[in-house]
């Protein structure tokens, strides 16, 4: 489902003396559906570095990413938002969300953007929010005022409101307590069992090997070390 | 699939001095693309010469019209391209005034651009006007008032409203939040994005300020100096921009 070859990565820094950063060299994944790859290594190492290329969210400087039908790397913007949009699901660290939207909204938008009618979408975003025990309180007020971990299960109801065929989680649990954790590693298994692909960093080694069923470590990637 | 507006080599000099030079670019239905950059970067001069309201000195602005397929809008005729402007396209300004009928009511400045497109049912008019009002989150007991009544945020709704009444498919948008405070900003930027997923409608955003961009515009185009200095998905080109210039203009914002 999700296939990087010989992907390589540079930030050029104009402002400061045209400095060249390589930062990754020669990175090889296959992840299969219903597999979940866990990326390790250091801080600094790459870890986010190469999810946010997958997510298109940094350009590649060389190499192929193959998510689906789509290469990224190569992918015009329109079809990555179409991958965004039906097969690619991101669960970052930060809540990134218009101020003012209600929570509910705000899970629902996703299901909204694939055409679901505005009551099926919130009820789904309901039975999300109220497994990740949010208080049913809060959904009608936005979440840029919550909690760093109620701001996290937010974040993680969004991204698992449409059963994406790929998904990328960064540090998924760090924030949350031993109850919510569990809650979140069964959604993981759940995916898992639907066929999802899934890429994940996870500090938190005991939630990895919950989950994960390899580990790459992407110091492997770094300039110098590729074979 | 066709781009719903496809520009290409627009070019607009003042003088010995260059307004915008060799602009292209694609916009798909559905898609809300940005347009950034500093003061005097030609961002303005280019949204005015594709909407019609400034003669480029050269290139080609193909639009999708719903009635007549694919046609050149720099060579249609003045009533079709008036025409245009009234059906399938909307501009709301910087500045809600100019887009706005002062001494005609709020319900008159909705229902007006009804009637240009043919409405001549008084009670529908109103009550379109009324619907569309509320749709903006103006209390529809105020359907009388001037908008000089109104607050600066509330005269901005309402030149929304005014615009997007007549169900257009394209949108033009000048600084539609700049000289708002925050929270009205924030509204008005939740209002839009509403607005744009429930009608379809493409949109062109020129603005100054990223964050608007950030949670409004798919795509982005990077302008400096007249010329497109970068274009890509939006979150890429803020997160990872490729030009010296955006560079710049990415790490020169104040973080709160």
């Amino acid at each position: 489902m999700i296939e990087i070859e010989n992907l390589s990565k540079t930030f050029t820094l104009h402002n400061q003396g045209g400095a060249v950063i390589r930062v990754m060299e020669g990175a090889d994944l296959s992840v299969r559906p219903g597999e979940c790859v866990a990326l390790t290594g250091a801080s600094g190492s790459g870890k986010s570095t190469l999810m946010r290329m997958i997510y298109g969210n940094y350009l590649a400087a060389d190499g192929a990413i193959r998510v689906g039908e789509v290469d990224v790397a190569r992918a015009a913007p329109r079809e990555i938002l179409a991958l965004r949009r039906d097969t690619l699901g991101y669960v970052s660290q930060f809540l990134r969300v218009v101020p003012r939207v209600p929570t509910l909204d705000v899970v629902a938008e996703p299901l909204r953007r694939l055409g679901m009618s505005e009551g099926d979408a919130r009820a789904r975003a309901e039975r999300l929010l109220t497994r990740l025990n949010i208080p049913e309180a809060l959904w009608a007020l936005s979440p840029t005022t919550f909690s760093g971990g109620e701001q996290q299960r937010v974040n993680i109801a969004r991204g698992f409101a449409h059963p994406y065929p790929a998904l990328l989680l960064d540090e998924p649990t760090a924030a949350l307590d031993a109850n919510n954790r569990a809650v979140v590693l069964d959604l993981i298994h759940e995916a898992k069992a639907r066929g999802a692909a899934i890429i994940g960093i996870f500090h938190d080694t005991e939630a990895r090997d919950r989950v994960c069923d390899r580990i790459v470590d992407v110091t492997a990637f770094s300039p110098g070390c590729a074979a | 699939m066709t781009p719903l507006l496809s520009v290409k080599d627009l070019t607009k000099s003042y003088g010995a001095h260059v307004g915008c030079r060799d602009v292209a670019l694609d916009l798909f239905p559905g898609e809300v693309l940005g347009i950034v950059g500093e003061s005097g970067s030609g961002k303005t001069t280019v949204l005015n010469c594709m909407a019609g309201q400034l003669v480029p000195d050269q290139g080609r602005v193909v639009f999708d019209t719903r009635t007549d397929g694919r046609g050149d809008v720099l060579r249609m005729s003045e009533p079709e391209r008036r025409m245009l402007g009234r059906t399938d396209w909307a501009f709301v300004h910087q500045n809600a005034r100019d887009g706005l009928r002062m001494g005609v009511s709020a319900g008159g400045n909705v229902g007006e651009r009804l009637m240009a497109v043919g409405a001549r049912n008084y009670g529908r008019i109103r009550d379109t006007a009324e619907d569309w009002l509320t749709r903006v989150e103006i209390n529809a007991a105020r359907i009388d008032d001037r908008p000089t009544t109104f607050s600066g945020g509330m005269q901005q709704r309402l030149q929304i409203a005014r615009n997007l009444v007549t169900g257009p498919r394209l949108v033009f948008m000048d600084e539609p939040t700049g000289g708002l405070d925050v929270s009205v900003q924030a509204r008005l930027l939740d209002l839009l994005r509403g607005l744009v997923r429930d009608m379809g409608l493409s949109a062109i955003i020129v603005t100054h300020d990223l964050a608007v961009v950030r949670l409004l515009a798919d795509r982005l185009l990077v302008m400096k100096s007249g010329e497109v200095v970068e274009h890509g998905l939006t979150d890429q080109v803020l997160d990872d921009p490729q030009h010296g210039y955006t560079q710049l203009l990415v790490s020169s914002v104040l973080q709160v």
